[in-house]
Parts: structure tokens; sequence; C-alpha cells
């Protein structure tokens, strides 16, 4: 199946990008180095092509029924221009993915973002269940008409606005607006992937180019806002403690509820979603393992898939995201171990490559700003 | 892109260079390193350690990939360069330098002729 690929990869294979496959889509993984993308997002600010993640829009008046029994929040919460996270489990409360959902500035049209490579399997859940329930909405899977770019850092919100008609330093955190940036009509959210402040910017496909060249230009203290891959956008998430759809949860291979993965703050039971029931139970009954963050105290990188061990040896768990963290040039982890394990402070060991490593547990996020 | 490769080296196909000079010293290309991007962590073996030609000697581990190490010849590790445990960035640096790996006692002759010339190499990196 050929490869789908962002408005902008000629334009990012100009400026010397590489490129690597996430989801279905070819994207930029490095532009100049993970390492000076990741530190520039913490320092100023940095630019993600994140067109990989999809837009799927819901509007019409079963909207909010059709949204609230497909998502774990509850969007009835949700005024015009404000986002929430939220989680789409199966009917055992199991995460297929997760999403931000956005109640558009007109508080009629939910927008919202499943992972790269869902969107179609998404969209499709959303008709189906539309009409297995008869509920009066408009569905549309706009994903190849939007660009999506994320502009993160300390510097970033400073660096839309001196391209923007209004100003933006008031956006408040999960919440999005309507405003011109370099010319260009954009969806504004203060949103993003990193741990960083920052904004996502939705736009037509067809004027990527344009807001994308005007950002890379604009100056902040003398320094340019630098291009950033899929790479950085892996450390970063990891060290803010984020989950990855697909590696840190997958339906299939590594099925997880939204209380495992400790995002229960994306859960609202007042809700009838499919799901709720199975997790309404897990909620009185306690989970057994939970997603927890962890670092190595011996050289050596924790990766997807390493075995974690406890101090007598046993396997309790399985590394689901790791790596060198960037900013505290230390090796950091995260997957999912039984409760009894999951309190700071408890040693355990990674296996890599066959050597054991003591690791220690620790309380995520691995670094805020 | 072009990338640094040293006439005095010979090569690998998995991007191991080796020069002889006395010992033959040995380490990844300027290729590998860009592939790999921020090294992070290197494993060597230890002085005294003996290796066939194509067998494993060590790991390199970047932020986002980890990387096998095959000995271009035969032969007994007679140093490894320490500077790489506090400082690995060392191999992107100066992959044919500062950045080199270890050295080896030549044991024959023959298997730096079994290994790529420098325009044999840059042919399988273009």
């Amino acid at each position: 199946m050929a490869l789908r690929t962002p408005p902008l990869r000629e334009l990012h294979a100009e400026r010397g990008a590489k490129f690597t496959e996430f989801g279905g889509w070819d994207m930029p993984v490095e532009f100049d180095g993970i390492r000076v993308e990741h530190e520039a997002v913490r320092s100023s600010a940095g630019l993600f092509d994140v067109s990989h993640m999809g837009e799927i829009e819901v509007s019409g008046p079963g909207a909010t029924a059709l949204m609230n029994r497909l998502t774990t929040n509850d969007v009835a919460a949700l005024s015009a221009g404000d986002a929430q996270y939220a989680a789409i489990t199966n009917e055992s409360g199991e995460m297929i993915d997760d999403t931000v959902v956005y109640l558009l500035p007109d508080g009629e049209t939910y927008l919202f973002v499943p992972n790269a490579g869902g969107d179609d399997a998404v969209f499709d859940r959303w008709t189906e269940h539309r009409d297995e329930w008869g509920l009066d909405a408009v569905v549309e899977n706009a994903t190849d008409e939007y660009a999506m770019f994320a502009l993160q850092g300390p510097d970033a919100v400073e660096t839309a606005t001196a391209l923007s008609d209004a100003p933006l330093a008031d956006l408040n955190r999960f919440t999005v607006r309507e405003a011109s940036v370099a010319g260009v009509d954009c969806l504004v959210a203060r949103t993003g992937y990193t741990g960083e402040d920052g904004v996502e910017l939705l736009l037509s496909a067809t004027d990527a180019k344009a807001v994308w060249e005007a950002i890379c230009d604009v100056e902040q203290a003398g320094a340019e806002v630098q291009p950033c891959g899929l790479g950085a956008r892996d450390t970063l998430r990891i060290e803010a403690g984020f989950l990855l759809s697909g590696q840190d949860f997958d339906v299939d291979s590594n099925p997880r509820t939204p209380f495992e993965a400790d995002i229960g703050f994306a859960v609202d039971l007042d809700t009838e979603f499919v799901g709720r029931d199975a997790l309404a139970a897990q909620r009185e009954a306690g989970v057994e393992e939970r997603f927890t963050g962890f670092r190595l105290t011996e050289r050596g990188v924790p990766r997807h898939g390493y075995d974690i061990v406890n101090t007598e040896n046993r396997v309790v768990g399985e590394v689901t995201s790791g790596t060198m963290s960037p900013t505290l040039d230390e090796p950091i982890g995260m997957g999912y171990i039984p409760v009894e394990y999951a309190g700071p402070g408890t040693n355990l060991r990674v296996v890599v490559r066959g050597n054991q490593k003591n690791a220690r547990v620790q309380t995520l996020p691995f670094y805020e700003p | 892109m072009s990338f640094d490769i040293h006439d005095d080296c010979r090569y690998r196909e998995t991007h191991e260079w080796a020069r002889p000079n006395g010992a033959v010293r040995v380490g990844i290309t300027d290729f590998a390193q860009d592939e790999l991007g921020d090294v992070v962590f290197v494993e060597l073996p230890n002085v005294g350690d003996e290796f066939a030609a194509g067998e494993e000697f060590g790991v390199v581990e970047s932020i986002k990939a980890v990387s096998d190490l095959y000995a271009p010849i035969s032969g007994e590790v007679t140093a490894v360069n320490d500077r790489l445990a506090d400082e690995p960035e060392l191999v992107n640096e100066d992959p044919f330098g500062d950045g080199w790996m270890l050295e080896l006692d030549l044991a024959d002759e023959g298997e730096l002729e079994d290994l790529l010339s420098p325009d044999a190499y840059r042919d399988q990196t273009e």
C-alpha cells in the first residue's frame, strides 16, 4: 500500500529531512538531529509537521450524543472553543485510540484528532454507531483536507502571535480559536504533545506552505524556529509521560484501559459511552497493573519490548516506551507493572540485551517546564 | 549529501572501517553515524578479547536505534577507546578520528583484502 504523504513532503525533503514510515504515512523523523531539535523545543521553539494526525468532524443535532457514546469524556461539558482529552474504548473498556476533542468556535461542530493511520477505522466506527443508534449527525473524515502543525516551546506562543492578526497570549490551555496566521485562516489551539507551552495549528492543506515557511522565518532573540521531526516528538512526549497510541497501548497486542494507563481524568463514568460499564467495574475493583515511569540507574537504553523484572528475577512487565532523555541525560522508560511495584522509589530491573540493568520507579512526568 | 570516506581505510558492508597502522584501528563510518543520529552509548569489549572476522564485538546505541558492531578482521583486542564511555558523541563528531572504537592485532593480512576498498564502499553508500 502506498504511503500517505503530508502536503509539505517535498519542502521537508529539500530542507534535508530524513523520513520514516509511521502509521502509514511518510513523515520527517529528523531535520537536524533529535538532540538539537529536542533542545530547541525545551529552550525556545520548534515546529512539527503533524499532518499525519487525523481530523474527523462531527456536526448535526445528534453530534453531542454520538461523541459522548464513543469517547470516554463528557463533551457536553465543552463550551464553544474548548478542547478535552479523551479515550476511545471498546465494550471491554480497552483503548482503541486516544484523542483530543475540540468543540469549534461555532459551538456546533466537534473536531477530533485520532492518531496516524486511525482515521479510517475511527470514521467507520462513528458512522456505524450513528446508524445503529439512529442519530442525526454528519461525520466527515477531513484528514486529507487539513494540514496540522505543532509549534512548541517557551517562545512558541510569542512566535505565533508575531504572525497573527489577533493576540494569542490570552488563549487558555485546551482552548481553540480562529485566527489568521501569516495571512491564512487557521484554528489555533493551545495544545501539544511535548510538555511545553505551545500551540497547534489546523489549516487547509493547500495553504500549508505559506504558514510553515512564515513560522520558520520568525526570529526570536536571534534564533529561528527549529523544524522538528517525529524523533524529537517522541523523546519530548516520553519526558512528559504521554502515551503513544499503538506503542503504549494497542487494542490487539497490548489492550489497556484508561485506568491502567493512568488517564482516569479523561473518563467520565456519568456518561453512557461504549465501555463505560466495564470501566465502572474496574474503578470499583481497582487496577492490577498501572502505567509507570522509571529511570535506569546504570548505562543502557530501555526500549519497547524489553522485560522488566523484580529483584527476585521474576518478569513483572514490559517496557512500552523508552529513550535516553536528552534533557535529563539519563535513560528513562515507561511500561505497565503490577501496582505493588508502581510506588516511586521501588527498585526494578530492565533486561537490556540479556543484561539486567537497575532501574527505579519514578512519578511521571520525568520533566516539567 | 556526501559523507567522508577515508582512503587509508578498508570497509565492511555493515559500515565499520578498519585502518591498518601496526594494529588495526576500527570504528564506524560517517555514513553510519549519520544514519544512527545522536549516539548515546557504546558497548565495547575488553582488551584481550578475541574476535573472528564478522563476529559481533559490541553495540552502538543512538537515541532512536540500537545497532550491532561487527569485527572487520579477526584478531585480539589490544586497545579500546575509553573516552567513548563518557563522550559517546565523539562517534558523531569525529567518526574516523576521536570516535574510534577499538584496535585489533592483525592475524591475517589477507582479511584486509577481503574488505571493501574506499571506492567500493563509496559506491555502496551512494
